[in-house]
């Protein structure tokens, strides 16, 4: 796995047209635009971390369900399989080390989620919208499908049979509750299994399995203003008594009890929130309960009682979901910024897993942070986010407006406008504004140096009212000769201001600051757009339809152009050979470009043009258009009117902002049409604020290869096999290339190896006796070298005792990692004999196991 | 049917006085309420919550502790020490008996209801013996060091729990000695209050006790080994009061915050024994301290200093949905406090130790349609000046002592219309009439009770030729005197609920009876038997929504131009029934509002309908006609009586 992505390039379906690949659509998902929000479990592994019961930690993402370490916070497997959303997952409740997913695409999987393994696909043939599993419901998992009628949904028991198949069908559905909300939070489970509830608007409805009755609570819907926010939002069961916690709009808590009988139920109150609840959770013991929602503050009811209660606050986002460990030594919330936080028993956050932020509108739009190659937009409200489009992670988050947010309707916040990184990462400019009415514009223009002992952002000069009306653009002069550091602002009130750094010390100490250095207007058109050329000569500015270019020394106006065709709303210079150009789009659809040598118009078209962005590497334009049946990608040079690539409908949305993101390592990409992405990679991010990429890649290879490695290597436990084996293995890596060193490198070696890597992947209890395998197996490694075979061999009977999955296992897994080991350039002689020689090995292995599947599924 | 001016009175400055105790009786489903005054009254509960005795108070005889024992008999002790026991028959006193032991805090009938327990100030829980006529010293249990603030007994009355501060006591019945002094944490959400008061205690039958106390807790406690079971943090202010149902399956707590709570005793799981008591359901009905509760099979009733007397159901012991599934709020007392002369336009309201008469007061009528503090329908809203203020004549405290011996304890007094004879109803259950003469009085008859009973006459009416007296009890019906000839005319049939208002029309001489279950019926005196209009309603019967209405008729007059008009109020609408005009029934609209003058008239007479209802006058004591174009109105605005009592506990309101 380790080996470098080659070869890949030309496989037909991926190239067929670049793949659009999701990069955030929600670590933890929560879009509003899916209707069903997947749940996060927590898994518990005992057998293999006997010190730290719950290691691993579980949330659907778009179609993937991520599988995360609450060690680390590192995502160690991505279980991908579903063709749509994932609205459900649950631990096998049989067999902890399975997990239990469905999804829209109408299937159940089950995973081995160690190995990331598919195991079982099941085939239910409706759109699943939630998943469900109890330990005494022997082989069925209840699923909420929806009836024919629109926003009827039921409740059903499904059968997954027991067939060694890979793929099965599951057996007709069988209903239990009719009528039921979709989401996920509103259907629970008794302890014992003996009932299950079920809320939607105003009624709770509890289904007794013994009985076969269901009983029906209402609370009081009538328009008075004291109950006109009963609605329930959540469920959860005691998972010891006999109790019912739902969550209610107007953020009460109610724990019913005695529900079995309809007439003698009973309910307490708890009420601390004054916003809808989003979940609830009870403890593993039962002994509190857990609760959250817009107040971004995790409350624990301890004993369910009023008085008593903790508070875990400031957790930074509303909380949408709640989960808490098997064992109960950890909980975790997952809130509305895309972020997953891991608390210990004792309401002390221990980790964050933060993805894209995600819920507040995008004004900045996407900027690469020079230095640290980060993605940097408006993140949490009054903070820029910069983000590793590598890692999927946030980096950090830099607050500028530095003030408390205060979370309610109908407030007018501060907004986080604009902003720009200049001279390479060394200044940034921000900008803020509020209008709480018409006529009363705070403005705000900070700029920030980075500090290199700090490694961050300090804020160097506040600038308020910088203009008298909003800010239109911002940029710097980022040529690499100019002396000093310029700043442009362009605003509605018909002018433009030029900033420069200059000296601001005293007797007290040296310091620089930013001072306006030249104003400049244009018949009190208003400003709409700026642009630097590339050496920092020319600066253009946009005038509502004129645009007009200014000499940078001097600040002299040189020359206008006009095109009677709007508004110009986007602007820039063309780069490298064709910096003699300058692009403007306007309102009206019209795309122009202007010689700047003869002032005169080169070309024009109709265009309407939403994003168009430079590429920082090369001479290409990106500019994306709006046309009836969705966004259209144009990839241009400015010397030549014809795209050098069109793609069409790119996504269905309108694309609000687009960034090339320069690459590390510049791609070879032979064919014609991509070559534009040889150098740097265009990322765009649509309406509902999905961050959409074009990639050569197949979403597998996009994991890091590291993660798995790191699995492997933390399942090994520190016994003194490990030493041996750990420099047994240091000494084979010097034997095999004395170049390489990290043992990282090293490790997946032996894995490249098929038979070696089939023995170990196969489930134990399939496999034959150690004994028999033993002679083959030590002889593959002994060809390797002869110091091998006594220290491999506790690694294997390691590896037996964990895997206790009762999975059949992927075939199609075994050619591919030929190839991946075809492609290790080191020690190749060598380890393309370890496995030419383990095939004929690997052949019997299989045999043996295919004899050996009668017996898994015996009942 | 016409317009009037109103006098809308105001200045009836009344003030109830805070609840101190109540004691629900099982048997008879009757309640005793007393008051910070002293006052006692009894409510019956089936009979749709009306309040049918009283026994007005005294400042000296401050109740704190109320029980009823042997099914009919109550008992009330407080601060002078005394034990009194009430005559229910006869509405007064029977007697009272010093405890010897400073001010009494509590008392606890024992579960036979052969014993009385009360516990005093200087630490004594003192044991009587209730006899036929009176009670009896029997022991004192041991001395504990401060005042026994609650009393409970076992179910099966071997040990009680004596609620103390800082501590409670369990005492063995047989020996008198204490057997578990269980303390009490006076912590108080890590705040260390300077005592905690033990405000209640309840024992129930399995040997647990509860305690309610003034650190906010509800705590059980084991009396076998004397060690807490569970602490149930309710208040941050004292929980005062606690009340067991009979079932040992749910008690109720109420706090200093106006809070009740709930518990209820649940199984843990459907299919296992074991069983928690949980904190279900609270309510806030009050807006003060709540000092008392009690728990009736079918609802949690409760009390406090905001005067209220709130009786909430509980909907999982109500059978049917009626009348009893509604939350009652008793307020007013459920009688007239308030007098009027028409012809001198004279006031007189009644307060516990008070009288006060008051003279209307008038403006200058401009155009014929205007008056002071008067409104005009159709006009209302105006604000007119006033000509002449209402005066306050006269403040009466002060008791004639030249009284003879059998008018000294008189339940209801009334003049005949012409002011030459006085009728009083005495405790005896007879009725004196007396001749009034310039500055004396002579007796001039008494009706004897009927035979075998002894219940006072809580009701007069007085034909306005002075011909007729109907006088009625709180249970037997109502009997029609002959003035003239000094005999028993007749007695109107005997009806199950409590008679609440009555009436003699002028000239027809028609009997008005109004009862608490808001029946009403016209007798015809002369005829002996119910009128005509009489049986079609019973036949027909009431709106539903007249007979949901919750607070009974309190007054009847009539119109004494218009034969046809009865006038009667409660505290919430007046109503004129037009005898003339159409039943309504349970499709039309009963509380129609009237019909704006300009309407049609045809519309109007399809939509009339005999009741006649107006809900603009709220809380009404009292309304009635000064003359045939006059009304007055006697109002008594809540928010007045909570500006007179003292500020309730502060507690924080998110979002102020």
């Amino acid at each position: 796995m380790a080996g470098p992505r080659k070869g890949t390039t030309g496989s037909g379906r991926k190239w067929l047209g670049p793949e659009r690949e999701r990069l955030h659509q929600g670590t933890h998902s929560c879009s509003p635009a899916w209707p069903v929000i997947p749940s996060l479990r927590d898994g518990c592994v005992p057998r293999l971390c006997r010190y730290r019961p719950c290691k691993y930690l579980f949330c659907v993402s778009g179609d993937f369900v991520k599988v995360y370490s609450t060690a680390t916070e590192e995502c160690v497997h991505v279980l991908q399989g579903h063709r749509n959303l994932v609205t459900g997952i649950q631990l096998n409740p049989h067999n902890h080390l399975q997990l239990y997913s469905c999804s829209f695409d109408g299937t159940i999987k089950l995973w081995d989620y160690l190995d990331g393994i598919l195991i079982k696909t099941f085939t239910v043939g409706q759109k699943l919208h939630a998943l469900y599993t109890h330990a005494l419901a022997e082989d069925s998992v209840f699923v909420t499908i929806k009836k024919e009628k629109p926003d009827v949904f039921q409740l059903v028991s499904v059968r997954l049979p027991r067939s060694p198949r890979q793929d099965a069908e599951a057996e007709e559905p069988c209903l239990v509750l009719d009528y039921i909300s979709p989401s996920p939070k509103c259907v629970a489970f008794g302890s014992q299994g003996e009932y299950v509830a079920a809320v939607r608007d105003f009624y709770l409805s509890v289904y007794f399995f013994k009985k076969k009755a269901t009983s029906r609570f209402t609370l009081s819907s009538s328009g008075n203003r004291k109950h006109a926010k009963n609605n329930f939002t959540c469920v959860v069961c005691h998972p010891k008594e006999d109790c019912i916690a739902t969550g209610h709009k107007d953020g009460k808590i109610r724990l019913w009890r005695g529900f079995d009988d309809e007439k003698k139920y009973t309910y307490t109150c708890l009420h601390w929130h004054h916003d809808l609840v989003m979940d609830l959770a009870f403890s593993a013991t039962g002994g509190s309960l857990l609760s959250g929602g817009r107040e971004s503050v995790l409350v624990e009811w301890r004993d369910a009682a009023e008085k008593t209660k903790e508070f875990l606050p400031r957790l930074g986002a509303t909380i949408e979901h709640i989960s808490v460990s098997p064992a109960g030594d950890l909980l975790c919330t997952s809130h509305s910024d895309n972020k997953i936080t891991i608390i210990h028993r004792n309401l002390e956050a221990s980790a964050v897993i933060q993805g894209l932020v995600r819920d507040s509108s995008i004004l900045t739009g996407l900027m690469i942070d020079p230095r640290t190659k980060a993605l940097v937009l408006n993140g949490k409200p009054g903070h820029l986010q910069f983000y590793s489009l590598q890692s999927d992670k946030q980096l950090y988050n830099l607050d500028i407006v530095q003030q408390e947010y205060i979370n309610d309707y109908g407030l007018v916040q501060i907004e986080l406008t604009k902003a720009a990184f200049g001279c390479f990462g060394a200044w940034l400019a921000t900008v803020e504004q509020r209008q709480e009415k018409e006529g009363e514009l705070e403005l705000q223009m900070k700029l920030w140096t980075y500090n290199k002992k700090t490694q961050g952002f300090v804020l160097n000069t506040k600038v308020s009212m910088p203009h008298e009306d909003r800010i239109t653009a911002l940029c710097f002069c980022n040529a690499e000769k100019s002396e000093s550091p310029t700043l442009v602002t362009a605003s509605r009130d018909g002018r433009f201001k030029v900033w420069v750094l200059a000296d601001d010390s005293d007797i007290y100490r040296e310091a620089v600051g930013w001072t306006c250095d030249f104003v400049g207007s244009y018949h009190k058109y208003q400003a709409t757009n700026c642009c630097f050329s590339e050496d920092g000569s020319l600066l253009a500015v946009s005038f509502e339809e004129t645009v007009t270019i200014w000499e940078s020394e001097t600040w002299e106006l040189r020359c206008t152009f006009c095109q009677r065709a709007g508004h110009v709303r986007h602007l820039c210079f063309g780069r490298l050979t064709c910096s003699k150009y300058l692009l403007g789009a306007t309102e009206n659809g019209t795309l122009c470009c202007w010689n700047l040598l003869s002032c005169a118009l080169e070309w024009s078209t109709k265009l309407n043009i939403t994003v168009m962005e430079p590429d920082p590497r090369s001479e290409n334009v990106a500019a994306v258009s709006r046309s009836s049946g969705g966004s259209d990608l144009f990839v241009f040079k400015p010397s030549e009117p014809r795209p050098l690539y069109v793609q069409r409908n790119i996504c269905s949305e309108e694309v609000r902002w687009g960034v090339f993101v320069p690459r590390d390592v510049p791609d070879a990409f032979t064919s014609e049409a991509l070559q534009w992405l040889n150098r740097s990679q265009f990322y765009f991010l649509t309406a509902s604020q999905s961050l959409l990429t074009f990639s050569s890649k197949s979403p597998e290879e996009k994991l890091t290869p590291t993660s798995k490695q790191l699995l492997a290597e933390e399942s090994l436990p520190t016994t003194p096999f490990y030493f041996i084996l750990g420099r047994h293995r240091q000494q084979r890596g010097e034997q095999a290339d004395g170049a390489s060193e990290n043992e990282l490198v090293q490790l997946p070696l032996t894995e490249n190896v098929p038979a070696i890597s089939e023995l170990l992947h196969t489930p134990a209890h399939v496999l034959p006796s150690a004994a028999f395998l033993c002679s083959m197996f030590v002889n593959s490694l002994l060809l390797a070298t002869e110091a091998r075979s006594a220290e491999e061999m506790p690694d294997d009977v390691d590896m037996e005792e964990e895997k206790a999955s009762d999975s059949s296992e992927e075939e199609g897994d075994v050619p591919e990692k030929v190839q991946h080991a075809d492609h290790t350039d080191v020690g190749e002689d060598l380890r393309q004999q370890l496995s030419q020689l383990s095939k004929c090995e690997e052949k019997e292995l299989r045999k043996l196991r295919r004899v050996d599947y009668s017996w898994v599924t015996a009942p | 049917m016409g317009e009037f001016k109103v006098h809308r009175v105001r200045f009836f400055n009344y003030v109830p006085s805070g609840i101190r105790c109540v004691a629900y009786n099982n048997q008879s489903n009757r309640l005793a309420v007393s008051r910070t005054d002293g006052t006692v009254e009894i409510y019956n509960l089936s009979a749709n919550y009306f309040q049918e005795k009283f026994f007005p108070g005294h400042e000296s005889r401050a109740t704190e502790a109320l029980c009823w024992a042997k099914g009919q008999r109550l008992f009330s002790a407080g601060l002078n020490g005394e034990i009194i026991e009430y005559d229910l028959q006869a509405l007064n006193i029977k007697y009272s008996m010093d405890a010897f032991g400073g001010p009494i805090w509590s008392m606890a009938a024992s579960p036979s209801d052969s014993q009385l327990l009360v516990g005093c100030e200087d630490g004594s829980v003192k044991l009587f013996q209730i006899n036929p006529d009176k009670i009896q010293f029997e022991r004192n249990f041991d001395l504990q060091k401060s005042r026994i603030l609650s009393l409970s007994w076992n179910p099966s009355g071997t040990h009680i729990a004596a609620g103390s501060i800082d501590y409670i006591s369990v005492f063995d019945v047989k020996s008198g000695s204490a057997i578990h002094k269980m303390l009490v944490d006076r912590q108080y959400m890590g705040v260390s209050k300077r005592k905690c008061i033990i405000w209640g205690v309840a024992f129930l039958s399995d040997g647990t006790v509860i305690s309610v106390d003034s650190a906010g807790k509800v705590q059980f406690w084991d009396s076998a080994t004397g060690t807490l079971v569970k602490t149930h943090l309710v208040a941050n202010a004292d929980v005062q009061s606690i009340a067991v149902s009979d079932q040992e399956d749910s008690f109720v707590v109420g706090t200093a915050e106006g809070t009740v709570f709930h518990f209820q005793l649940v199984s843990v799981t459907s299919n296992s024994s074991e069983k928690q008591w949980v904190r279900t359901k609270p309510f806030q009905h009050h807006t003060h301290d709540v000092r008392t509760v009690a728990h009736s099979p079918t609802a949690l009733i409760s009390g406090g200093t905001d005067t209220h007397l709130v009786i909430r159901p509980l909907m999982e012991k109500v059978e049917v949905k009626n009348y009893d599934a509604a939350l009652r709020k008793i307020t007013f007392p459920h009688r007239r406090l308030i007098s009027c002369s028409k012809k001198r336009q004279l006031l007189l309201f009644q307060f516990s130790h008070h009288l006060d008469l008051w003279r209307l007061g008038s403006t200058v009528a401009t155009g014929g349609k205007t008056s002071g503090k008067f409104l005009v329908p159709g006009k209302h809203g105006d604000t007119l000046p006033l000509s002449k203020d209402a005066d306050h004549l006269l403040h009466l405290k002060t008791k004639v002592s030249k009284m003879p011996a059998f008018l000294r304890s008189a339940v209801q007094i009334l003049f005949s219309e012409d002011s030459t004879k006085l009728f009083v109803a005495s405790n005896q259950g007879s009725l004196h009439i007396i001749r009034l003469l310039e500055g004396s009085f002579k007796h001039l008859h008494t009706f004897q009770a009927q035979s075998g009973t002894v219940e006072s006459m809580c009701l007069l009416a007085v034909s306005p030729d002075g011909n007729w007296l109907a006088a009625s009890g709180t249970s037997a019906g109502v009997h029609v005197y002959n003035v003239k000839r000094l005999k028993l005319h007749c007695t109107v049939p005997a009806y199950n609920f409590p008679v609440t208002a009555l009436a003699i029309a002028p000239k027809t001489n028609n009997l008005v009876i109004a009862h608490s279950d808001q029946q009403i019926f016209e007798y015809s005196i002369p005829d002996k038997q119910y009128t005509e209009w009489s049986r079609t309603i019973q036949k027909q019967g009431f709106h539903y929504l007249w007979l949901q209405r919750d607070t009974p008729i309190t007054h009847i007059s009539f119109h004494p131009k218009r034969p046809m008009h009865i006038l009667l109020h409660d505290a919430y609408m007046f109503c004129i029934i037009d005898k003339s005009l159409p039943l309504p029934n349970d499709k039309t609209l009963l509380y129609n509002p009237l019909p704006p003058t300009n309407e049609s008239d045809v519309i109007r007479r399809r939509t009339a309908h005999a009741f006649k209802i107006s809900k603009r006058y709220k809380p009404l004591l009292f309304m009635d006609l000064l003359d045939e174009r006059t009304l007055v109105a006697v109002e008594r605005p809540l928010d007045d009586i909570i500006a007179q009592l003292p500020p309730p506990i502060k507690k924080k309101k998110f979002g102020t």
